[in-house]
């Protein structure tokens, strides 16, 4: 199979970057993407040409560390897949691929598709967490979890902080990250003291981090490789309204 | 001679780790505020160390080389954690956790830290469900349990196949709340490349910033090592890319004694080879053999589609050679037995290695929509990668390197034997022996981070000055050096080829030669033939780029470095340990029934390497173990 490759290359956080087009042949069908951008860049560096910046490390789905926009598609063209999960029989002899880092004010580009996305982790820091010491646990069968709601928690829990989601919104909104996390914790009876508290400061700390707010084009829920769903958002809003209503600390 | 003091507790082992916590010197909590702990690795051990640690007041220097704390391997883990719980009334006990455990892992690993690991298990599962890690449940709200291999209860507690990501998460959020309040420091894309010492005590790291360049001193009280294991040395394994050896060996090489470099872990269910690109290797979790029947054609070379081998035509020889434990016999053993089938010709893959691992009675008897529950996004996982459908065709799977049981020596506190010097999780060698079973890696990582490390620091703290901060001292300046040297060496070769091909061409050396199983001439060979790899690596490498920003070559160059020098550690452990236990398989040491067969009279002991200098060969040092409650044991799962 053989590939055109448009690859938009930066050397460094400050310069310009633009697209550069390159042939890729030799290319099989069981060939992960990531494979194949490693032969490439093999190619490359015989060359004396440095390789493409590229992130990636479990290349199982569930780091997050992978993913850039893939002819306009992040993660590229499959559902419920991250980059690393996509392979090549997905294409077929002659296609062009683009291939463009996440864009967001919040994620800036350090180098060719590598973006810096630790705004997310300032988010979690404000407050994606319950406080409990070390130690300080009852057993864990004292306070019994209807099923269905430690089941939702889980579904909620599993957003693996790719950047999808704010790179795919037309605003570069986290909304879907901040309300994945806050609904994950305030479903469980564990996180209830905090709840209002929490989303409150995820949200100021999300602001903060000069993401933009939501206004329901659900772009991020169409892209989330773990199919995290905006009815998040909502409880995330109602969580919001709710603590400012009954004056909760915040 | 490295000293190998255990320093474990005497007396009844019941009562060993609380009558050690009282007997240990404390740090008093207004002076705690006073102590800086530098810790390396945001995975299982080391997010729970740093957010702990920092709970009791110490000052934390978390750092990562990663872009976030959470992108810690400890993410991909499957399957579970095991704790001695007994909330499904079948039996089981700490001592039963303790037992299995140094039975699974073939009598090499200390029976006093695994009693502390079986007792402070259910202590996790408790902290865990309080940060709201969504395990998964029963109708009625309690925990649900499922069985992994090695042991004849269900104490495994899992989230779906996600139970390492939801782990670590509860521990990044720790983290996270501690960083937020200030008392730690989080250093991201920050790779350690060398470890200070000062008076023979470890008090500070050397790390190179991954987007600036930059070559860094960071001083502390004390340092410890969460940076998990060397499975990559394989090249192709369960591992992600960036899992490395780097700071375990740089502290090897500051003085560190490392044990038992020949107990690496072999998976038994991977998702096969398929070609020469391939860049690692994808697990399917153990948990899928509580329903899935492993078995090979017959007839070999029989390359029939699964569902046109009728049943009589089959061998189930998990089932038929281990009747008791069936399926769920240990990690080791499964694997072994694969290969067995292969070498013989019963490989189901054309060209390749596997074997079957079929779900069709499991979906017969429960409905295809409870497997789905139990085992959905690794079913899926499977057919994006093989395109194949695991409801409708067996899946195809074969062992890959996925853990290493060898580490940095530590002693029953988790210090090296360098004073102030910590390895914590997979980077020790203390609690798995021989073979680790499955869902204990995830147990032990929060066990020694959470409830063990916190305490038994402060015994090494409370005589020492407090406050060091001092990076002005020459030793700091001297490991910067080397470590630009090093850097500077890399990028001057101006060879021709990738790290990553010389990086293969060792893993393959390794897997043929010290893989699943072992020879004295196959060693000897590997011996010979890796100095040539290592040669051409450093005459034939090409780095391009400067050391001055971000530069994946660079950073995968020096890890293949170091992966190469401690490759021969790794054969010359395999060469003397002239016997087979849990996952080093001698052929020369096997029962007529081609079971591992120890040598407890030669070898019942920790092998400590010792680092003796540039160019010389390293010593290996003894550390005696002793058996008091569980006897050692022909071990055996039939």
């Amino acid at each position: 199979m053989n590939i055109t490759l448009k690859v938009w290359r930066q050397a460094g956080p400050k310069d310009a970057g633009k697209f550069e087009t390159y042939q890729h042949d030799g290319i099989v069908e069981e060939m992960s993407f990531l494979e194949m951008l490693d032969v490439f860049n093999e190619k490359l560096l015989e060359a004396g040409t440095e390789p493409i910046a590229f992130e990636h490390d479990c290349r199982e789905g569930i780091c997050g560390s992978c993913g850039c926009m893939v002819n306009g598609r992040a993660h590229g063209p499959k559902d419920g897949a991250t980059l690393c999960q996509v392979h090549m029989r997905s294409y077929k002899d002659g296609d062009t691929i683009t291939l463009e880092p996440f864009r967001a004010k919040a994620f800036p580009i350090l180098k060719d598709l590598v973006v810096d996305r630790s705004a997310f982790d300032s988010i979690i820091q404000a407050g994606g967490y319950i406080s409990v010491r070390t130690g300080a646990a009852q057993d864990a069968n004292m306070r019994p979890v209807e099923k269905a709601i430690a089941d939702e928690a889980f579904d909620a829990a599993t957003c693996i902080g790719c950047g999808a989601c704010v790179a795919s919104c037309p605003n570069g909104s986290a909304s879907l990250f901040t309300s994945a996390k806050i609904a994950h914790l305030n479903m469980l009876p564990q996180g209830e003291p905090e709840k209002y508290k929490r989303a409150t400061a995820m949200v100021t700390a999300m602001d903060d981090a000069m993401f933009g707010a939501c206004s329901n084009h659900e772009e991020c829920e169409a892209t989330c490789p773990k199919g995290i769903g905006v009815e998040y958002i909502s409880q995330m809003n109602k969580n919001l309204i709710w603590g400012e209503l009954f004056e909760h600390d915040s | 001679m490295l000293d190998l003091n255990s320093r474990c507790p005497d007396g009844p082992i019941e009562t060993a780790w609380d009558r050690h916590r009282q007997s240990i010197k404390l740090v008093n909590p207004a002076n705690k505020r006073k102590y800086t702990v530098i810790v390396v690795g945001t995975g299982l051990a080391g997010a729970s160390a740093s957010a702990t640690l920092a709970e009791l007041g110490y000052n934390v220097k978390a750092f990562t080389f990663h872009d976030s704390p959470r992108r810690a391997h400890s993410i991909a883990a499957q399957g579970g954690i095991n704790a001695a719980k007994n909330y499904q009334n079948d039996g089981d006990s700490v001592y039963r956790l303790f037992y299995d455990t140094v039975k699974g892992g073939d009598f090499r690993s200390r029976e006093q830290n695994v009693y502390r690991l079986a007792q402070v298990s259910v202590d996790i599962i408790d902290h865990c469900v309080a940060q709201g890690v969504p395990f998964a449940r029963e109708y009625g709200g309690l925990l649900a349990n499922r069985s992994f291999g090695g042991a004849l209860v269900s104490r495994t507690f899992y989230a779906a196949g996600q139970t390492g990501q939801q782990l670590l998460l509860g521990a990044y959020s720790a983290l996270s709340k501690e960083i937020n309040s200030g008392k730690v420091k989080m250093h991201n894309r920050s790779e350690l490349l060398d470890i200070v010492k000062i008076d023979g005590h470890a008090k500070g790291i050397v790390t190179r910033d991954l987007v600036t360049g930059e070559v860094t001193s960071h001083a502390a009280d004390a340092v410890v090592l969460a940076t998990g294991g060397y499975g990559n040395a394989f090249f192709l394994s369960t591992n992600a890319r960036g899992c490395n050896v780097t700071a375990t060996w740089r502290a090897y090489k500051r003085g560190a004694g490392f044990a038992n470099p020949c107990f690496t872990q072999i998976h038994p269910t991977c998702i096969p080879v398929m070609g020469d690109h391939q860049s690692k290797l994808t697990l399917m979790s153990e948990s899928l053999r509580n329903d899935g029947r492993v078995w090979v054609p017959k007839k070999a070379g029989d390359f029939r589609k699964a569902r046109d081998i009728p049943e009589n035509e089959r061998d189930y020889y998990l089932e038929r050679i281990y009747p008791t434990f069936g399926n769920l016999v240990p990690r080791d053993v499964a694997s072994r037995s694969a290969k067995k089938m292969i070498d013989k010709g019963h490989s189901v893959v054309q060209g390749g290695s596997g074997v079957y691992l079929d779900f069709a009675d499991a979906i017969k008897r429960l409905g295809k929509d409870a497997i789905a529950e139990k085992y959905g996004n690794l079913f899926d996982m499977y057919k994006q990668i093989t395109g194949d459908n695991p409801y409708e065709t067996a899946m195809k799977i074969y062992p890959a390197s996925h853990y290493t049981m060898g580490g940095l020596w530590v002693d029953y506190n988790l210090m090296t034997n360098v004073p102030g010097l910590y390895a914590i999780g997979e980077a020790n060698f203390s609690d798995h022996g021989a073979n680790r079973l499955g869902a204990s890696a995830l147990m032990q990582g929060l066990a020694d981070g959470y409830f063990v490390l916190p305490y038994t620091i402060g015994d090494y703290l409370a005589p020492q000055p407090h406050g060091f901060d001092d990076t002005s001292h020459p030793a700091f300046a001297e490991a910067e050096a080397q470590v630009k040297a090093k850097t500077d060496k890399l990028l001057s070769v101006g060879g021709k080829k990738s790290a990553d091909h010389f990086h293969k061409k060792l893993g393959k050396l390794i897997w043929e030669e010290c893989g699943m199983a072992r020879t004295e001439p196959g060693l000897k060979s590997a011996l010979e033939r890796l100095p040539a790899i290592r040669e051409e690596f450093w005459s034939q490498v090409s780095v391009p780029g400067s050391g001055a920003a971000l530069n994946q070559q660079l950073e995968k160059a020096g890890r293949v470095a170091d992966f190469l020098e401690f490759g021969e550690i790794m054969l010359r452990d395999a060469l003397t340990r002239n016997e087979s236990c849990g996952g080093h398989f001698r052929e020369e040491s096997q029962t007529p029934e081609g079971e591992a067969l120890r040598d407890d009279e030669n070898f019942q002991h920790g092998a400590v390497w010792e680092y003796a200098g540039e160019g010389k060969p390293s010593i290996r040092n003894e550390e005696a173990l002793e058996f008091k409650y569980v006897l050692p044991s022909q071990r055996s799962y039939k």
